[in-house]
């Protein structure tokens, strides 16, 4: 319910706004600067909050229901998502909403009468309060993400099964992205899987994957040389047209390294090594 | 300075490393194995490092060296029982330990040396 | 940080090398590192540690638990000598460069198997090394 006394203040504070613009809004980007530190640029920033300042006056002057208030929720909401994919703090992304209270208030004008100074009181202390509420936030949000790297961890560990596939011979399919992360725990996994089962080969399978960085082929090549030096042999089957093409790319060189069309052509040669012969069952 | 055992099993010389070795013990260990091939004639030397939880540089540099001395002497030099988190660090490091052959256990690592009949491994039970 | 659970080792023999393995060892399963983070980490400090009796004459070694505030826990270990300190940090960084008989991958091996190293070296001034390693 709002009254006729707010709806006054209101349009004073829209007043305001328009007539010290330059004043806070310069300052209201000065103290966003602050906190982003140059992983943005001034002239993105001063682009961007000039763009909010406009909404917010509107939203001075219509309160918080009107369609002002719509937009420039929409534009936060754009801006939120942008920052929090460059990797900035939940903090760092509110202190953009917050900043134009200070900024507004560096520029108020008055008298030093008492009922001033008890304003600037309140709003000392509220911005006290705002950083708690941002610390809980910030806390909050810290435990999520725990918990997702958490799941994303245990979905790694069951996403990378290693299978046997004959006698000494085991074998881990690899389906999907591969990233550095995750590279690793095959080769731990891998590894670990020779000494328990006492295989001499294994062959690791890459016919799901769609792409590999430079990081990732050195983790499977690494992979190759540590199972080497543990006393087995590593088969790389199914690396696709466009993989070997990066490979090549790359100048990674995979020198004396297996490689085999697909999974069973890299069975066979396990098969052969380890001396086992394969009969066609013949009809009398 | 605690010595390792060297145990020798017909014409082969077996090393298990079971303790955390100091520079000066692998430098022995490095001595007695070159000592016991020439005086027994070895044609095979195991090295079992299943208990061995780092192999640093020194340690990787004495298995390059027992194998060089033990080529030359016309014996081969097998470390069996790496384990994978030693093999990971080891590339990490830049070790490649050329030279020295490799094999997962110690029965793998006999069967290399042309040894069968200790235990019919999977390839013989075929 | 606070010096709570700091162990500190003088080295000035080989069995004090193994000393400090050991050492590194406990600390990095306290901190709970995968098999595969706490075999780097005690060979990197088992390199160090050489390092430090065979070309700074001998010094000591600190090891601490790290914490990186957003939940990882890690460990710390300083390697300091008075020793002769090292002319060209550069030169002492590059694979097979050695002043003495090892292979030279002392320094260049050990940082690749951490997450941070720094050194801080000068002729006459002796050595100091750090290196952490964070769970992950």
């Amino acid at each position: 319910m709002e009254t006729k006394q707010d709806a006054a203040a209101q349009g004073a504070i829209a007043e305001l706004l328009r007539r010290r613009r330059d004043d806070v809004l310069g300052r209201w980007v000065a103290i966003i600067a602050a906190t982003v530190q140059g992983r943005i640029t001034e002239r993105e920033l001063r682009a961007e909050t000039a763009e909010l300042f406009e909404l917010a006056v509107r939203v001075a002057e219509e309160g918080p229901r009107g369609a002002a208030a719509d937009e420039l929720r929409g534009a936060l909401g754009d801006l939120s998502r942008s920052r929090a994919r460059q990797g900035f703090s939940p903090t760092e992304i509110a202190v953009s909403v917050f900043a134009l209270k200070q900024a507004l208030y560096e520029n108020m004008e008055g008298g030093d009468t008492d009922e001033q100074a008890a304003y600037r009181q309140f709003i000392e202390f509220s911005a006290v309060m705002d950083d708690l509420g941002l610390h809980t936030f910030e806390t909050y949000a810290a435990a999520r993400e725990q918990v997702i790297a958490d799941q994303a961890e245990s979905l790694l560990e069951l996403s990378t099964p290693v299978v046997k596939l004959w006698e000494g011979i085991v074998a881990v399919p690899l389906i999907g992205t591969l990233d550095s992360a995750r590279t690793q725990v095959v080769m731990e996994t891998l590894l670990q899987t020779l000494v328990d089962t006492g295989s001499e080969y294994a062959v690791i399978d890459i016919t799901g994957v769609a792409a590999v960085d430079t990081e990732v082929a050195q983790h499977l090549l690494k992979t190759v040389v540590a199972a080497r030096l543990m006393g087995a042999e590593c088969v790389i089957s199914g690396i696709r047209p466009q993989i070997a093409h990066t490979i090549v790319t790359l100048g990674i060189e995979f020198g004396d390294i297996v490689t085999k069309a697909t999974l069973a052509d890299a069975l066979g040669y396990a098969l052969e090594h380890r001396g086992v012969v394969l009969g066609e069952k013949r009809e009398r | 300075m605690e010595r390792v055992p060297v145990l020798k099993i017909g014409d082969i010389l077996l090393v298990s490393i079971q303790i955390d070795l100091q520079d000066q013990s692998v430098l022995n260990l490095q001595e007695d194995l070159a000592d016991r091939i020439v005086a027994t004639g070895a044609r095979g030397v195991i090295i079992d490092i299943t208990a061995v939880e780092i192999v640093d540089s020194f340690i990787g540099r004495m298995f390059a060296t027992i194998a060089s001395i033990s080529r030359l002497l016309d014996a081969e030099t097998i470390v069996v029982g790496m384990r994978p988190a030693v093999a990971i660090t080891l590339v990490e490091l830049g070790l490649s330990l050329g030279g020295v052959r490799t094999a997962l256990d110690l029965e793998k690592g006999l069967r290399l040396l042309g040894v069968d009949g200790l235990a019919a491994g999977p390839r013989d039970r075929r | 940080m606070t010096d709570a659970g700091a162990t500190e080792i003088p080295i000035g023999s080989g069995d004090d090398v193994v000393r400090v393995r050991q050492a590194v060892r406990e600390a990095a399963g306290a901190a709970k590192l995968s098999l595969v983070d706490q075999t780097k980490i005690v060979t990197a400090a088992s390199e160090l540690a050489r390092n430090t009796l065979i070309y700074g004459g001998g010094g000591h070694a600190r090891v601490e638990r790290v914490d990186s505030g957003l939940g990882r826990a890690g460990i710390r270990i300083l390697f300091a000598d008075e020793g002769p300190g090292i002319p060209d940090l550069d030169l002492a960084l590059t694979d097979g460069w050695t002043s003495g008989n090892g292979l030279g991958l002392g320094l260049s091996g050990a940082r690749r198997l951490v997450d941070e190293f720094s050194l801080d070296s000068a002729p006459g001034a002796g050595t100091r090394i750090t290196v952490v390693k964070w769970g992950r």
